[in-house]
């Protein structure tokens, strides 16, 4: 348990002595994250970025000049994540920004980097707006967004034979928009299909009983759920004891990730088709090149944020190399459309509209062991769910 | 003279219990009545009528000839009363002066102005009244660092900010020392006289009561009993009896 | 019918729930007047305490003992840090120990990450009860059942305990009248040591009790908090019996609501104490607070206008302000001029508090209209940054208007958590009414003109109003409205008998401090670039509370410094550490023993005050 606080100091000191060791020619990166608000996902992915930065500097860094990544906590608000932006443009003078997690974070520093016209990747933010409503030149998006998630779980649950299907979902954007997204396609691929009941359960502050009782009254043959974090493992431990997922297909965003689905134990519903991150099942040698990497280094297996944190960092280095200088324009347009290969495999980040074909890994919850685990995994590209050109052209501003 | 405060009929009930049944009584100006009896007659409940914080069940309340029942104890101040607490109710994050300025400027109807230095308001005028009633020395004090007796003082002296032409005091020398019950009731007479004003208080000490009561009222279980110049009044045997006892008690089967 | 049953069954079991928790904190604050915000801490301690005796020990022995085991230190605990901690400062102002409280649950929010890491914690079923029993056809887990039962099993065993021990006796009686308690010989330190043992037991039986049905995390006490104080308003301070039947209510509403407008939950809860507050100012079953005999804290010093060193002083900050663009860069000058949006923010929020003694838990609520007003004139009407920046506090001022004629017909805490309630209303909306605020995404690009938008710019535009504003208010506390805001607040009495009317006037109170913190939001709005509903949140409300009462809550230029220093801090420490809670926290509670009155109010101590000539000549 302490062991966990001492990582941390140490990570701490590490970070610190990085700092001080940066040099006038090193490339120095600003990385914004909510270290204090969601630890559990931001400690594997700090421990993903360092990996992989420390892997590029043992090359010999970019065109010679090492990586320094300068850290900083935005405590999970967006106006404290525009200040620590601040501070990385202003004080350190970072070539360019990284990083963030909630949508609404990522979506305020997104906008600052347009004002202040300086490159943001944005790692983790799941929103659509980002890329698209409220997308602009300066802002790319490494995660596969909702939009991309939620096709690549409609495709599956076209496959089941499931008529009445009912949604829970967290009732904030994110929660809004996959179930808005899902509905529309998978209504789409099967319009004999009837929506039957949906319940909004305000985020962190779910009534299980209440919630699943409401769903069941309505007799769905499938439910969608978007809930993840605290409020998955109460869904999840009042739907075991209630009956409510016997019998009916449940779909479900993230749970096949280790952050959502580890805490769950003995407890873990098996058949949920999920996306995730099957670590311990993916045979492609990037990723094994990637898992030995890291279990060397931390003695730790990889959760989906050390993907994401290593990935991040790979495909800033691949911006740079490919800009040759730290020049905002150039890195911008050596961004679009470059490529870079990551754990899950090569990915490019789309001109159009500066999302990445970073995909995701759809396959079942199932329990071994006592534990939670993914099986039946199959990778699917995002770019074969990311909608036509002239779509995207509408959804995004045109400056 | 017409009377200065007149009331008829005043009836106060809670939830059965009559606090106060069909007491009248009036006080003119420059008029000391003093209303008196035991501990639950109704005395708070038929002062606070007066002055507005309860409303009575019936009868009313006219000052000067203008019907006031149940007017907001502020309306019943803005025409001419002021009132003392039995305790004593001052601001206790104010100076001294200051105390009496607040009371001044909304007198003058400036309480709601927003701009101006309020310590600067009707200093003079304040400092006069600090010192009519012998409080003038300690202007600058905190308040709440008075002796519990200056307090009463300061209240006085607010009370007479608006140059009432009715005074209500509520028990004035209640948790004083004896010394300072004389010198404050003396202090209160003499305003009174001097600027004619119309004083009725309550009170259960009885040296303050006949030293300087005009006319005494006494009241008990709700009524009133007893009305009239304190040799009347102490002589009365109904108000003999409800303050020493009637000692039926004492009398029935005992030795007899 | 099944449904019927079924919901009613749920919403009992989270009403059993939520009841043990609200209880201890109603029991708290009936005897303390404490406003315990680290109930919530209690709360999760006891949760994660649960997970590790349980998991060490297995069996039906060790899970129940387990729970019992980590209840009972959870109490220990609480009658640690009342001992420690929060009988120093009983003679502080009103209010003084919520920054205590507050600093509590800062600290044990790191603490529980650094004792049992990031990740969530699952405890086992409760052995025996991990199943579930049959219910005309459906499947009701049996754990429900155990808590549907245990509730009024311990309002049984604590009402047995407040009415046939003499303890407990002690106990009602401080509820209506500590002082009187006190002054009978009672040894009252004692008395509120058991208090605030016995509610946080109850808190962390409360925690203990979710541990089988819910993950224990780290934010388990702020997602809680809020709820419980709710519950307990609505029930009636001091009043078990009203937390009992005010959690039944809320759950079940809660229950039943989802079922015909799945959204509300994110509401309900506020609506139905706003309901309740108007229609019974002191919750269902609350009594009215006797007053207190003594007022807390020693004989506070009259407020004079600055005298000439003062104003020396003043003069040299506002010079040294100015010139703030020569040292700092563009970052340093971001931060400056959140601090000073911050200062205005927390001397609006004094006006209210200190000088009205109007307490308020939602005086965000108008730095977030401030800002949605700015943003919107932005982005719907087109306007300009300039029209923008009076179009927020005009909108909050008009927020201040409605909230504030509520809230001045109730009183103390009542008024504070009716204040509360409709932040979150406001909030709510704000989170929900996405196509004119954005929803949770918020409204973006709301950058400055461009003859403000480099940052010295920016920084003096903002200090300029901020100086402004911050001398408006200096000068309205001065004025005769100030003095009869403060005469209402001394004495509602003798106010109402100089013909002060005092809500009139505490009613303006509001829409003054709501128009300076909408000022405040409004220049937020473009410092930021963007609006967030979080700008209203509840932990915005308390940082302005906890900046008020760190600089000194009876002191005029209090809020000044402690707004400058807690954010200063804040951004520092955010910035530098991973754990800023903790060390925030150890921060505030160091300067609560320190400064028992605020920063600036301390400084008396620290220089005697001189005595006037005339009187050392007259005494």
């Amino acid at each position: 348990m302490l062991r966990n606080g001492l990582n941390s100091l140490f990570a701490l000191l590490a970070a610190l002595m990085m700092f001080a060791s940066a040099r006038a020619d090193d490339i120095k990166i600003g990385e914004i994250n909510s270290y204090s608000g969601l630890p559990q996902f931001t400690e594997p992915y700090r421990k993903g970025w360092r990996l992989a930065v420390d892997e590029i500097n043992a090359k010999g860094g970019v065109d010679g000049k090492k990586l320094v990544v300068i850290s900083k906590d935005d405590g999970g608000k967006p106006a404290d994540a525009v200040t620590a932006a601040n501070e990385l443009v202003s004080n350190e003078g970072v070539a360019l920004l990284a990083g963030t997690f909630f949508s609404n974070v990522g979506l305020a520093v997104s906008d600052f980097a347009a004002q202040k016209k300086i490159l943001f990747v944005a790692g983790e933010p799941l929103t659509d707006a980002i890329t698209w409503s409220k997308g602009n030149r300066y802002t790319f998006r490494l995660r596969p967004s909702n939009y991309v998630q939620a096709a690549m779980l409609a495709e599956e649950a076209a496959k089941l034979p499931a008529k009445r299907w009912a949604t829970i979902a967290p009732n904030y954007e994110y929660g809004q928009s996959a179930v808005a997204v899902f509905k529309k396609l998978l209504s789409a691929k099967r319009p004999d299909i009837e929506w039957v009941a949906e319940q909004w359960p305000p985020q962190g502050k779910i009534d299980a009983g209440s919630v699943l009782e409401a769903i069941d009254a309505a007799k769905p043959d499938a439910i969608l759920n978007v809930e993840f974090g605290p409020d998955l493992v109460k869904l999840v431990r009042e739907g075991n004891t209630r009956g409510t997922f016997q019998n009916r297909s449940v779909v479900s965003f993230l749970t096949g990730e280790p952050e959502y689905l580890d805490p769950l134990k003995t407890e873990t519903p098996e058949g949920w088709i999920v996306t995730g991150y099957p670590w311990s099942d993916i045979k492609t040698p990037e990723h094994e090149a990637f898992l030995k990497a890291y279990q060397d280094t931390y003695h730790d297996y990889p959760r989906l944020g050390s993907v994401v944190g290593y990935s991040l960092m790979k495909a800033i280095a691949a911006i740079l190399t490919k800009a040759g200088s730290t020049d905002t324009d150039k890195m911008i347009a050596a961004a679009e459309g470059v490529s870079f290969d990551g754990p899950f495999g090569p990915v490019t980040l789309r001109a159009i509209d500066h999302q990445s074909t970073m995909g995701a890994f759809v396959g079942k919850t199932a329990l071994k062991d006592g534990k939670g685990v993914m099986v039946d995994a199959t990778y699917h590209k995002g770019s074969g769910y990311l909608p036509s050109d002239e779509e995207v052209k509408k959804l995004r501003p045109q400056n | 003279m017409s009377a200065l405060l007149e009331a008829h009929d005043l009836a106060k009930a809670y939830g059965g219990v009559h606090a106060v049944r069909g007491v009248s009584l009036d006080v003119s100006p420059s008029e000391i009545v003093a209303l008196i009896g035991p501990n639950g007659a109704g005395k708070s409940t038929c002062f606070n009528m007066l002055n507005g914080q309860i409303r009575p069940d019936a009868g009313t309340v006219r000052l000067d000839g203008r019907d006031i029942t149940g007017w907001l104890p502020r309306e019943v101040w803005r025409l001419g009363v002021g009132r003392t607490f039995q305790v004593a109710a001052t601001f206790a994050s104010m100076s001294v002066i200051e105390n009496v300025q607040m009371a001044l400027l909304s007198h003058a109807g400036r309480a709601s102005r927003l701009w101006g230095l309020a310590t600067r308001a009707d200093r003079d005028r304040a400092e006069a009244l600090l010192a009519l009633v012998g409080m003038a020395r300690q202007a600058e004090r905190p308040s709440a660092e008075l002796a519990y007796g200056d307090l009463k003082r300061l209240e006085l002296a607010m009370a007479l900010a608006n140059n009432p032409r009715l005074l209500l005091m509520d028990e004035p020398t209640a948790g004083m020392s004896p010394r300072d019950r004389v010198e404050l009731m003396a202090l209160t007479a003499e305003i009174a006289r001097e600027k004619n004003l119309g004083v009725l208080f309550t009170e259960h000490d009885m040296d303050v009561v006949f030293r300087h009561a005009d006319r005494i009222l006494v009241l008990s279980r709700g009524q009133l009993i007893a009305e009239g110049r304190p040799d009347e009044v102490r002589t009365n045997p109904e108000v003999q009896a409800i303050y020493l006892g009637e000692g039926l008690t004492y009398h029935s089967g005992v030795g007899s | 019918m099944q449904l019927f049953v079924v919901q009613l069954l749920s919403g009992l079991a989270s009403a059993a729930s939520l009841f043990l928790v609200a209880s201890g904190l109603s029991l708290i604050f009936g005897v303390t007047r404490i406003v315990n915000f680290a109930h919530g801490a209690f709360f999760m301690l006891g949760a994660y305490l649960t997970f590790t005796l349980t998991d060490r020990f297995g069996g039906p022995l060790g899970f129940w003992g387990g729970m019992a085991l980590a209840a009972v230190l959870v109490g220990l605990l609480g009658g640690l840090f009342e001992i420690l901690l929060l009988r120093r400062i009983y003679r502080a102002p009103e209010l003084f120990q919520l920054l205590a409280t507050f600093g509590a649950t800062l600290i044990v929010q790191d603490l529980v990450l650094l004792i049992w890491g990031p990740e969530d914690l699952l405890a086992p079923r409760a052995p025996g009860l991990s199943g579930a029993i049959d219910v005309l056809g459906k499947r009701v887990p049996s754990y429900d059942i155990f808590l549907i039962l245990l509730g009024p099993l311990v309002l049984a065993l604590l009402w047995l305990i407040l009415h046939r021990t003499r303890w407990g006796m002690l106990v009602r009686a401080a509820t209506q009248d500590r002082d009187m308690v006190a002054a009978l010989g009672v040894n009252q330190k004692w008395l509120f040591t058991g208090v605030f043992a016995l509610g946080t037991f109850l808190a962390g039986l409360g925690g203990a009790l979710q541990a089988p049905r819910e993950a224990v995390d780290h934010t388990m006490d702020l997602r809680v908090i809020v709820e419980i104080f709710v519950v307990v308003v609505i029930g009636g301070l001091g009043s078990i019996e009203g937390a009992f039947v005010a959690a039944i209510l809320v759950s079940l509403l809660n229950a039943f609501g989802i079922l015909i407008l799945p959204k509300i939950s994110l509401v309900l809860v506020f609506l139905l104490m706003a309901v309740v507050l108007v229609v019974r100012p002191r919750g269902l079953f609350g009594r009215r607070e006797g007053a207190a005999r003594m007022s807390g804290g020693a004989i506070m010093s009259v407020w004079k206008p600055l005298d000439r060193d003062g104003r020396i002083v003043a003069s040299a900050v506002v010079v040294a302000a100015a010139l703030a663009p020569l040292a700092l860069g563009p970052y340093g000058l971001a931060v400056a001029t959140e601090i000073a949006i911050f200062v205005l923010f927390a001397a609006s929020l004094h006006l209210l508090v200190s000088v009205g003694g109007l307490p308020s838990f939602g005086h965000a609520a108008f730095l977030g209209l401030g800002s949605y007003g700015a943003a919107l004139a932005v982005k719907m009407l087109g306007l300009p940054m300039a029209p923008a920046l009076v179009a927020g506090p005009l909108l909050a001022a008009l927020g201040a208007a409605v909230i504030g004629w509520f809230a001045v017909r109730l009183s103390g805490v009542y008024a504070a958590m009716l204040t509360l309630a409709f932040a979150q209303i406001l909030w709510s909306i704000a989170f929900q009414w996405a196509p004119v605020t954005g929803g949770d995404n918020g409204l973006l690009g709301i950058w400055p003109a461009s003859w403000a938008a480099s940052a010295a710019h920016l920084y003096w535009l903002t200090l300029a109003l901020v100086i402004l504003a911050i001398g408006a208010l200096r000068m309205i506390i001065f004025s005769p409205f100030g003095y009869a805001l403060r005469a209402a607040r001394d004495s509602d009495l003798r106010s109402e008998a100089i013909g002060v009317n005092r809500r009139d006037v505490q009613w303006r109170a509001f829409v003054i401090a709501g128009a300076g913190a909408g000022l405040a939001g409004a220049l937020f709005a473009f410092l930021k670039g963007s609006v967030f509903p979080d700008t209203m949140g509840v932990s915005t409300s308390i940082d302005g509370l906890v900046m008020v009462l760190l600089g000194g809550v009876e002191t005029v230029s209090g809020p000044i410094v402690g707004a400058s220093v807690y954010k200063l801090l804040s951004i520092w420490l955010v910035s530098h550490t991973d754990y800023s809670k903790l060390v925030l926290g150890l921060v505030i509670i160091g300067l609560v023993l320190l400064f028992p009155k605020g920063i600036v109010g301390s400084f008396p101590l620290l220089h005697p005050r001189r005595v006037a000539p005339r009187e050392k000549a007259a005494a």
